[in-house]
């Protein structure tokens, strides 16, 4: 067995200590892991050298796990328990997923989300997702010597509420510490920004596997500001793919196909599709369990014909975007064209035309989400310095919102908003003596709320009965960093308060994350309560650095000797606690030390914002 | 400063309705540069909360004075005038005659699948949006007559509307 390295009191705080983060491009057809070492952004690759993991997952009935190559070879052959394109079942219900009889699988509906029975049990997409997420956390921690501090995880940027919480939900369960969920265009615009030195404008058009956003960006030095984002989070490569396996299916008169065969002209239609990248015209054979055989040409001109509206359901986007950022297309400086399916001609024809220029194909777009994930992972890991970092200012691309009376939807926070945000609105009661009350929260841009995504219900309690009219309650929506939303309603005239904070109902609690991670390692405890220990002492050290950092920097000037004395204790606390092998007495120390540092923490943050503003019109005096 | 500062004092920029944009925008990243919380991602839970408060409270207070009709509404509030209350319904019958006008020009517009008109409409719109703001101005900075200011933020809200209600004409006939 490895032992833990501890170091002595003091030792671990080297003032540069590179701290190992990660950026995870988890995409619907091929994710990748990246890094930044000696500044510079790598892809990792396996021992063979290859960089894509392709996202399948392959479950066996003796509970192995196979994910990557070694999965995606054996598709054909065991369609019901190799799951590809999980991607685009994360936060979805079996209502959402149109005709399910175009899958190869068994699903079952469960509360929020689908999920899907293999030999090895029904399985959820987070659960799938996840076993992605370790193959590349594996992967990570191998080539770069280290546990990993932390991972940035990117998202399309048009997921919405239920989709982030479920790709957020999936790295805890793969034991990753998730440094910030990422929109896949801005991680684009990263890497694309900082390779170019870019100032202006930018579109970043991002056809992935599954989904398509097109975000636009304001570069200006070290700031990348989002304008607007917009897109389709069922759209992608895979939905050409597809037309092409129709196309087969009604050009051969196949009669129902069975899963197997499904799957093998699925990946012939791919096949053919990346063919036409580079030739005219692309030969599909394939011979069928029937003993039927296939053997058509499918030409560029037939391609364009069967996918004309899938390029043209890209520009309606792209056309609200441009708008919504009060913009015109000759205002883009420069468009970015991110994920694999960007390569096909027709869309880059397409996408240039309507820009009236060539789009920026220069970096590999499979690659530039995942490198500039990495990018973003190492400056929230705190390994660059003020000076040479970036400042990203992302938004919400769908409106939030509260049923109101006739089913209709009142907005709460507006589509393109700045994050983080804060909104409140104001409620009463209709009847005397009311004492509870119920909201329903959804996402979306239109007006029923039938057309919009439902988030969750709650109902608030405990309401001090009033006549009608006279409770004011005040309901406020969060979004944090990540984009993601928790909603909390108070009761505000009488003095006794009553609140609630939601999660979306599809979203796991940490009870049932840390269930799962249980499960998963019921035979291997032990290995369970190192790995427990050594996250609560990979956060005891990061706090105790970080604490160290403030004191030295601020705690003459902050603090009084007293309070500096207190924090003091409480670092030697949680150092006496880490040399122990309790998790949970660290985590106290953790907790208690927060606890001691949150008022210094304030007068940080004010002291900051002054400083800020100083350096302001010393700026202005020098002009 | 601290945290119950109003907007303009958050960005050291005087309350008024006249604003230098440039030196609002630089104010805005400076400050999010410093609580954003891409800059606490390794901190404590205190500091990642008061930090997505701050960077939170900074967002509001640049997306109410970036927009003129968002600032104005604002500066009234700090001189104690709600706009947009509820006791405030009544347009003057001219205004409203012009209202109706140019709704239905644009229904015609839309009618007539007519991308050149709407846009022509658009632009008058924001013509007329622009002298409206240059009214709110000079009631709100010069003449200090809040009452005025009020109604006119008022029909600046109603143009927002119709200039709205033109881009969704145009983006139906776009997508169709």
């Amino acid at each position: 067995m490895a032992l833990l390295q501890i170091s002595e009191p003091g030792m671990s705080t080297a003032p540069h200590q590179h701290r190992l983060a990660v950026g995870i491009d988890l995409g619907t057809t091929n994710s990748l892991v990246a890094s930044v070492q000696s500044g510079i952004a790598r892809v990792l690759d396996d021992e063979r050298g290859r960089s894509l993991v392709p996202s399948v997952v392959r479950y066996h009935a003796d509970g192995r796990v196979e994910v990557g190559y070694e999965a995606q070879a054996r598709q054909s052959e065991d369609p019901h328990n190799t799951i590809v394109s999980v991607k685009r079942f994360m936060g979805r219900g079996l209502a959402d997923l149109g005709d399910p009889g175009r899958y190869p699988y068994k699903f079952v509906d469960a509360p929020g989300m689908v999920q899907l029975i293999t030999v090895a049990g029904s399985k959820s997409p987070v659960e799938a997702s996840a076993d992605i997420l370790k193959a590349l956390r594996d992967r990570a921690e191998r080539a770069l010597g280290g546990e990993l501090v932390g991972a940035v995880i990117t998202v399309p940027a048009y997921f919405d509420d239920a989709q982030r919480q479920a790709t957020k939900d999936a790295a805890r369960l793969a034991g990753l510490n998730v440094l910030r969920l990422l929109n896949e265009p801005t991680a684009a615009a990263i890497a694309y920004g900082l390779d170019n030195a870019a100032e202006g404008v930018y579109a970043v058009y991002d056809l992935g596997g599954g989904t398509f956003d097109i975000s636009i960006l304001k570069l200006t030095r070290g700031v990348f500001e989002v304008l607007s984002t917009n897109g389709d989070s069922a759209l992608g490569g895979d939905d050409f793919d597809q037309r092409v396996f129709c196309w087969i299916v009604e050009q051969s008169h196949l009669t129902p196909l069975n899963a197997k065969d499904t799957r093998l002209l699925l990946t012939r239609a791919r096949e053919a599709k990346e063919q036409l990248t580079e030739h005219d015209e692309a030969r599909i054979t394939a011979l069928l369990s029937t003993g039927e055989l296939v053997d058509l040409n499918l030409t560029t001109a037939i391609f364009h014909e069967i996918t004309a509206t899938l390029v043209n359901k890209t520009l309606a986007p792209t056309r609200k975007a441009l708008r919504d950022a009060g913009l015109a297309p000759e205002d883009v400086k420069g468009v970015v064209m991110v994920g694999g399916a960007t390569r096909m001609p027709c869309i880059r024809h397409a996408v240039g035309e309507f820009f009236g220029q060539t789009p920026l194909t220069n970096l590999d777009p499979d690659k530039v989400v995942a490198l500039g994930a990495a990018m973003q992972a190492d400056v929230l890991a705190g390994n660059r310095t003020q000076e040479d970092d970036w400042l990203l200012l992302d938004v919400i691309p769908l409106s939030l919102g509260l049923e109101t009376m006739g089913a209709l939807v009142e907005k709460v926070i507006p589509r393109n908003t700045t994050i983080p945000v804060a909104r409140a609105q104001e409620f009463t009661t209709f009847k005397d003596g009311q004492t509870a009350m119920s909201f329903h929260v959804v996402q979306g841009e239109r007006e029923l709320v039938s057309d919009c995504r439902s988030l969750a219900k709650f109902e608030l309690r405990g309401i001090p009965p009033m006549v009608a009219g006279a409770a004011r309650i005040r309901v406020t929506f969060q979004v944090d960093a990540d984009g993601l939303l928790s909603v909390s309603a108070r009761e505000q005239t009488s003095g006794v308060e009553a609140a609630i904070t939601v999660k979306p109902s599809y979203g796991l609690s940490d009870d049932e994350i840390a269930g799962m991670l249980q499960d998963a390692n019921a035979n291997a405890e032990t290995d369970m309560k190192l790995r427990a220990l050594n996250e609560q002492r990979v956060e005891g050290n990061s706090l105790i650095e970080a604490t160290r950092a403030a004191l030295a920097q601020d705690g003459d000037e902050l603090l009084s000797l007293e309070e500096r004395a207190a924090i003091e204790a409480g670092i030697a606390e949680l150092e006496a606690g880490m040399a122990g092998a309790d998790h949970l007495a660290i985590k106290r120390a953790v907790e208690a030390l927060n606890q001691s540092t949150s008022e210094f923490a304030a007068r940080r943050m004010d002291a900051g914002v002054k400083r800020a503003l100083r350096g302001h019109k010393l700026d202005e005096l020098s002009l | 400063m601290d945290f119950h500062a109003n907007h303009f004092q958050l960005f050291d920029l005087p309350a008024s309705f006249r604003l230098d944009t440039d030196k609002l925008e630089a104010a805005y990243r400076k400050l999010q540069n410093e609580v954003h919380p891409d800059r606490f991602a390794a901190a404590g839970e205190t500091e990642k909360r008061l930090s997505m408060q701050w960077a939170t409270k900074v967002n509001e207070a640049f997306q109410t004075l970036k927009k003129p009709l968002a600032r104005g509404t604002y500066l009234l509030h700090l001189h104690g005038i709600e706009a947009f209350s509820e006791k405030h319904t009544a347009f003057a019958p001219a205004f409203l005659m012009q209202q109706m006008e140019w709704r239905e020009a644009i229904a015609d517009a839309r009618q007539g699948r007519s991308i050149e008109a709407l846009d022509k409409l658009a632009r008058e719109l924001r013509a007329e949006a622009k002298r409206m703001e240059e009214q709110l101005a000079a009631e709100l900075d010069d003449s200090k007559d809040y009452e005025a200011a009020a109604a006119t933020a008022r029909k600046l809200k109603f143009m927002h509307k119709l200039i709205e209600e033109i881009g969704d004409a145009q983006e139906e006939i776009e997508n169709a």
